[in-house]
């Protein structure tokens, strides 16, 4: 068991590796640069930014740079947002972002694995199908459609929730159902499917022809196993909406990390692309490993090696 | 069951936290919030290009000189100056008492080190050139001649030509004094925390949360051109919104006074203000405009260039496929810009016979058009080679492009492509020149119709459609000249010469939309694109 932990690490170190390496050359093929502007700026005064900022090396000799000082956790500067550094911007705005992926796949859990439950178990009837239609629907619709709606009903026409910031309890509740619809949706319908399948297995059969509760079958013998797709879904995703959302950030205006992705990008800012793509590899590479251990932890037939 | 009582449960608290927040809206202190923009980049006066950058300038700091409600230039932090009678040396005294918003004392020597600061390059101010590049001794930070008094009462300024608007060039916002001691200190942090964040406006910042609001106090150190007794407002909180949609719900929702990002889409239902509504459409100094790459063939030519002018339909663009918000564009310096009486643009169609340089008529235009077209050799588009326009996907712009599309195929019967390019890559691509059509516009930075011809002198880092005429460059030259009446006649002639070269492609004449709630008053908006809040305030309903 630690032997493979260990390998997944170094696996996921690697991965993390490669990650960086790859967006630090692609980022730089791509046309333009961090000081584009529609006005343009004096000569003097580009070769000045590019020497600040060491844009005028030759790329190689950056990418070292860069990576040296990454290894010293030194994340370097924005080069459009003046006087911030990546770290800072980073770790003020992460927490912001990861409050609100943790409320909103809190949420999805509470819901969608008593909902998925609830649609196996009355498999067929009104129950269930009316889950289908909705769970079909929370996928199909996709955020940007869910938080306008959201916005222009009860922030604009009922005007009964805040539509700026996080500033109150209150002003959680739409961003966290815009971000919290479509993985409840998800889980509902994995935890219905996998429910399902367990419950055709023979230990299952077993139990009914000894005669137990479906209740106690349901909760004591099938859940258990029936919840490992829903774990192994959960972690990648709890690591996703941790790192913002472009679209819910940007509509409900959240100081949060999902719009510096977009915006760094747009605006190549190199030291932003590199250090949000590196946050965003490590979580979900991390997310991954945690989840290969749980698995271990919840089901101790799945052997390690 | 359980989790549908859950979700009962759930409701309630909703609807309980909902009600206990709208409880708490007694306001002790005066406030409004309005929108401008998303979150500013930098609010360094020497490194902001931005507008929404530049109008929370003028709300935070007071240059020596400022802009009032009529356009006139007042006197700001400097109570007066005079100018040497060959234009070149401009001595600014400095009002008494004047301080930073930490209580610290301001005078001339803060200028100075302002506008050194500006000139240096290891700064890379992006509007070095166009505010100290007049001054003695540019590019070398050391050697600008700019001087205080050794009391620091007089700030003397010596320039290297004579320029007619250097009071408008001192009042932007570039120009406002930063303090040497934080920068010192805090380097280019200084500029990104409201404790460091040293200014000398009417406002200073008390709380900035990146991407969510920032929140202006009451400056209680301030002292200067704007009259304190009008400032009545304690809390000004601009909300930077990035999306359209959520600005209008924050205005809907009375959560915000103004906002300047309406959704297009919502444009054909709302009143104008002209009709007692709330929409406002307003101009400011800018001129969209199409490049024609003049290096390239058959863009060289003078009668293509005749033809691609004149076959478009301007009113059609502002009017309909830009829904109001532009005004079209029939010369290049478009209203509101200042001449030495009156208005530039008013002037510029009286010398001309009481005409704009392009007609208004749009038939005889396009009449006009095929002539050219064939008088260049390609009679009815025969022989003309498929072209290409170069645009960024926002705004209306792929939209306009689609319109030259279909109206170049109709009148001139020429084949046009679109190019879509993002946006970081576009800019770079039109100014290296890599491109045949491009969209464009300019947005004037001063009031002087110099900011905006300029920009085709052969030489300008801003002339992307690589125009060259040395009669026009000459123009230019001799626009550089103390004596007003004579600066503004030569650059009247410089706009003569390019529009009868059809250098490029003027469309439309920017405008500024918003909306604005009845119920905030004192502010109003400046053809520069700005807001001046500093005398704005709500006026509460009148209870029932």
């Amino acid at each position: 068991m630690l032997k493979y932990a260990v390998k997944r690490v170094a696996m996921g170190l690697l991965s993390i590796f490669i990650v960086a390496t790859l967006t630090f050359f692609l980022m730089n093929m791509v046309p333009g640069g961090p000081f584009v502007a529609e006005k343009s700026i004096s000569q003097e005064a580009q070769a000045a930014l590019a020497a600040k900022y060491g844009l005028d090396k030759p790329i190689m000799q950056r990418y070292a740079t860069y990576m040296t000082d990454f290894l010293k956790g030194d994340m370097g500067v924005s080069l459009r947002q003046r006087g911030r550094t990546v770290s800072g911007i980073i770790f003020s705005k992460f927490p912001v972002s990861a409050r609100l992926a943790g409320i909103a796949v809190l949420i999805a859990l509470l819901l969608g694995i008593p909902l998925g439950c609830l649609s196996a178990y009355n498999r067929g009837k009104l129950a269930d199908n009316t889950i289908i239609v909705f769970t079909t629907c929370g996928i199909a619709i996709p955020s940007f459609i869910s938080s306008v709606l959201l916005l222009y009903f009860f922030g604009s026409k009922l005007n009964i929730l805040p539509t700026v910031g996080l500033n109150s309890l209150a002003s959680y509740i739409m961003p966290v159902t815009a971000l919290a619809i479509y993985p409840t949706a998800y889980i509902t319908r994995l935890m219905r499917s996998s429910l399902l399948d367990v419950m055709g297995q023979d230990y299952i059969r077993t139990a009914k022809a000894k005669g137990l509760a479906n209740f106690k079958i349901i909760f004591k013998h099938a859940l258990r196993n029936a919840v490992l797709p829903v774990i192994t879904y959960v972690g990648p995703m709890l690591a996703g909406l941790m790192t913002g959302s472009f679209v819910v950030e940007k509509i409900f205006t959240i100081p949060g990390l999902g719009r510096e992705f977009v915006s760094s990008i747009v605006n190549r800012d190199y030291t932003m692309v590199m250090g949000t793509t590196i946050i965003l590899a490590t979580l979900i590479i991390t997310a991954n490993v945690i989840v290969d251990i749980l698995y271990k932890v919840i089901d101790p037939r799945i052997n390690l090696k | 069951m359980k989790a549908r009582r859950l979700i009962a449960i759930l409701l309630v608290v909703c609807v309980m936290l909902t009600l206990a927040s709208c409880g708490k809206k007694d306001k002790a202190a005066s406030e409004m919030t309005v929108q401008i923009g998303p979150n500013p980049e930098t609010l360094d006066p020497a490194l902001n290009s931005a507008v929404d950058g530049g109008n929370m300038l003028i709300t935070l700091f007071e240059t020596l000189l400022i802009i009032d409600e009529n356009n006139e230039v007042q006197p700001g932090q400097a109570e007066s100056y005079t100018v040497s009678e060959d234009g070149l040396t401009w001595t600014f005294t400095m009002r008494d008492g004047l301080k930073w918003s930490d209580g610290s004392e301001l005078n001339a020597k803060d200028f100075e080190y302002t506008m050194k600061r500006i000139c240096d390059p290891d700064t890379a101010a992006p509007y070095g050139e166009t505010v100290v590049g007049m001054i003695k001794g540019y590019p070398d930070a050391d050697k600008l001649d700019v001087k205080a008094s050794e009391d620091g009462k007089t700030l003397t300024i010596v320039l290297s030509y004579p320029c007619a608007y250097f009071d408008k060039i001192v009042a932007f916002g570039t120009m406002s004094p930063v303090q040497k001691a934080t920068i010192e200190t805090n380097g280019d942090t200084w500029a990104t925390k409201p404790e460091t964040y040293v200014c000398n406006g009417p406002y200073m910042i008390s709380s900035w949360t990146p991407g969510e609001r920032i929140v202006c106090t009451k400056n209680p150190n301030y002292k200067g051109g704007w009259d304190s007794e009008k400032i009545v407002t304690d809390t000004i909180n601009f909300l930077l919104l990035e999306d359209s949609s959520a600005a209008y719900a924050a205005y809907t929702s009375g959560e915000a006074q103004m906002i300047k990002d309406v959704p297009t889409e919502e444009i054909p239902s709302l009143k104008k203000s002209t009709d007692g509504g709330d929409f406002y459409v307003d101009t400011i100094l800018g001129t969209y405009y199409l490049n024609l790459n003049c290096k390239k063939e058959p863009f060289n030519n003078v009668n293509v260039r005749k033809a691609l002018n004149l076959a478009i339909d301007r009113d059609y663009i502002a009017n309909t496929i830009m829904q109001g918000t532009y005004t079209p564009a029939y010369n290049f310096v478009g209203p509101g810009v200042a001449d030495a009486e009156g208005s530039f643009f008013d002037n510029a169609v009286k010398a001309n016979g009481g005409e704009t340089y392009i007609s208004k008529d749009y038939e005889a235009n396009k009449k006009a058009a095929k002539e050219a077209l064939a008088e260049a050799g390609y009679p009815d588009g025969k022989g003309f080679p498929t072209i290409t326009y170069s645009t960024n996907d926002s705004g209306y712009h792929v939209a306009v492009a689609e319109y030259l599309q279909q109206c170049y195929k109709e009148v001139l019967g020429i084949t046009m492509n679109i190019d879509k390019v993002e946006w970081a890559s576009f800019t770079p691509q039109r100014r290296e020149g890599n491109y045949e059509m491009a969209r464009n516009g300019w947005v004037m930075d001063y009031n002087d119709a110099s900011n905006m011809i300029e920009l085709l002198y052969s030489t300008n880092g801003n002339n992307d459609g690589k125009y060259n005429n040395p009669a026009f460059d000459k123009a230019i030259d001799d626009s550089k000249v103390a004596d007003i009446p004579a600066h503004f006649s030569a650059l009247h002639e410089a706009e003569k010469i390019m529009m009868a070269d059809y250098a490029n492609v003027p469309v439309a004449y920017y405008n500024d939309f918003w909306l604005q709630s009845s119920s905030l008053k004192g502010v109003w908006h400046s053809p520069y694109g700005y807001w001046y809040f500093q005398y704005g305030y709500v006026e509460e309903a009148p209870a029932k």
